[in-house]
């Protein structure tokens, strides 16, 4: 039976709550939209307002430089880039071919060197800090490090060619060999971290497919090409992956050490974008290449993504 | 008599030490390369063939990059924006993080997802023309308010990674005993992921001070980031490369130590928690 006490308090009238404990219950009740809600904010701000402005922007013809209002055009800008401007489809392809050349071999070294690495060693930890610093380094002052190295009479690095009794080159200094000068300096920052990714990997392998394979008399090589590869495809595909976005967009050694040249032949979509909107103050047509850019950045990790999934 | 199964087994071993020392040559090579090349005089840092191991040391580089350029006001604006924008990103990433991890908001999660894939020049167009107008070119907030894309989304992954890793019996407990969400984040949850807090604002502290992109438009005189100034000097300096070197290595340096500090949490922040280093 009840306490008759208790049932006096329970039907007596709720005391009326102070503003600030009705805010604060209020608060609790909400907690799960307005823990969010300072970064949602700020992200419809800095990141999606922005990048609509920029869709919105592609359909436009302006010119930040002139007094003139934007004028809509439609999707006039997408059909130029598509078909009447060559500078963009060369800059098109010669991103494809840095980023394809730049990626596929800091895969191919990345991965052997995790293979070299995947054991028990004296120095193991000091080679992982190491491995971190290049990516880590402000990519301006590395690109200006390379830029001394590259130099055609005085730099380093023709040094060491001619050590090996080669004719020197002129790296970024020649429209034939500048793009892959800058891929190597690409494959210097970058190829420790699908190392480590590749790593972390090797680590997380079972033990037991190994054991079967050696009962089996499988050699060394055999078990690494039909074990290790099929298992570590997934996380090699995800170093990929990270790789191919961020070396499609690479912009600071590009913009540094060539902007663009010898003669564009440098001049992928990025740099070719930012001269035309910082330097022709092109805004409108810029902005449709920001676009066509995002579609070819979305477009490599879709089909990456799908690679992942399906078999060889 | 020594046998030729121990001599194998160290040759073996000395042949593998061979190839890693090969193998992490050039990346040592290169800061060795920076830091030899500011501490050379002119002569010699431009001198053919190049000296690598026997050379005068000087720190006139370090002296001319002080003396020819205000290198002490551009450290000054790169650490004002890099700490705004790390504090920022963390007033505003940790609860978002917390609030992903604790009630599985999957939508802000691949919003930053997003937001790491799409190129930083497509930002910087509607930036520009939005600060133009607002007279907020070469400004602290627009330089940190813009450093926060690049920051806030390794805030909010890594940090969903460490909050997801409290046991949820520590937060149940601290709810029925009549803590408030807030309480359960700001007495239970965030002491429990210090650890996570330090690397994060490093990590984001790194990429605000690396950012050149964003700073070589919307820093000006007066807000000019180290990146870009030394961007700047490339063209001013010629081939006098002392000063190039040192202002190269005085950037770098800081970028080290911090790095050396949170190292195991890297391959995590890069690869967006989907690589636990």
């Amino acid at each position: 039976m009840p306490n008759p006490t208790d049932a006096v308090r329970l039907s007596a009238p709720e005391p009326a709550l102070g503003v600030g404990v009705r805010l604060s219950r209020f608060a609790h009740r909400n907690a799960r939209f307005l823990f969010p809600a300072p970064a949602a904010i700020t992200v419809a701000l800095i990141i999606i307002y922005p990048v609509l402005y920029t869709g919105w922007m592609s359909l436009q013809e302006w010119f930040a430089s002139s007094l003139t209002l934007p004028k809509f055009i439609a999707l006039a800008n997408y059909q130029q880039i598509l078909t009447g401007d060559p500078r963009f489809r060369e800059a098109f392809f010669r991103t494809l071919y840095f980023t394809f050349l730049a990626v596929s071999v800091e895969t191919i070294l990345g991965v052997a060197m995790a293979l070299l690495f995947n054991r028990e060693f004296w120095g193991r930890g000091l080679v992982r800090t190491l491995s971190i610093l290049p990516m880590m380094a402000t990519p301006t002052a590395i690109a200006l490090v390379f830029v001394m190295m590259y130099h055609p009479t005085l730099g380093v690095m023709n040094y060491l060619v001619s050590l090996t009794g080669l004719a020197p080159f002129k790296w970024t200094y020649s429209s034939r060999t500048a793009l892959y000068a800058l891929a190597l300096v690409d494959v210097w920052e970058w190829t420790p971290l699908i190392m480590l990714i590749a790593l972390a990997g090797l680590a997380a392998l079972p033990r037991e497919p190994y054991e079967s394979a050696l009962i089996d008399g499988a050699t060394d090589l055999q078990s690494f090409w039909y074990i290790t590869l099929p298992l570590l495809r997934p996380t090699i595909i995800v170093a990929i992956l990270f790789r191919a976005i961020d070396s499609l967009k690479t912009f600071d050694i590009i913009f540094v050490m060539t902007q663009g040249g010898p003669s564009n032949a440098s001049e992928t979509i990025n740099i070719l974008l930012f001269t035309q909107a910082f330097s022709y103050f092109n805004m409108g047509y810029a902005s449709s290449m920001a676009v066509a850019l995002f579609a070819i950045v979305m477009g490599a990790s879709l089909i990456l993504m799908k690679v992942r999934r399906v078999g060889w | 008599m020594v046998s030729g199964k121990t001599l194998r087994k160290w040759l073996r071993t000395a042949g593998f030490y061979a190839l890693v020392i090969a193998v992490m040559l050039p990346t040592v090579f290169v800061f060795y390369w920076m830091i030899t090349l500011s501490l050379k005089p002119q002569v010699e840092a431009a001198g053919y063939p190049p000296s690598f191991f026997r050379f005068s040391v000087t720190f006139k580089g370090y002296q001319e990059v002080f003396a020819k350029h205000p290198f002490l006001l551009y450290t000054w604006n790169s650490l004002v924006v890099a700490v705004g924008s790390t504090l920022m990103g963390l007033a505003v990433g940790l609860p978002a993080a917390y609030s992903i991890a604790h009630w599985r908001q999957r939508g802000l999660a691949l919003t930053m997802l997003v937001a790491r894939i799409i190129p930083g020049i497509s930002y910087l167009i509607p930036w520009y023309i939005l600060f133009r107008n607002l007279r907020m070119v070469d400004t602290y907030q627009a330089l940190i308010l813009t450093h926060l894309v690049v920051g806030l989304p390794i805030i909010i992954w890594v940090m969903i990674g460490f909050f997801e890793d409290i046991p949820p019996e520590l937060k149940d407990a601290a709810l029925i005993d009549g803590c408030s969400h807030y309480g359960a984040f700001w007495r239970v949850a965030v002491p429990l992921v210090k650890p996570g807090i330090v690397a994060t604002s490093i990590l984001s502290f790194i990429f605000s001070w690396n950012n050149f992109l964003f700073s070589v438009i919307l820093a000006g005189r007066n807000t000019r980031t180290l990146p870009i100034a030394v961007f700047n000097m490339i063209g001013y300096e010629e081939i006098n490369w002392g000063p190039l070197a040192a202002a190269a290595t005085m950037i770098t340096l800081p970028v080290i130590i911090l790095t050396l500090i949170v190292q195991r949490h890297i391959v995590t922040g890069l690869t967006f928690g989907a690589v636990k280093g």
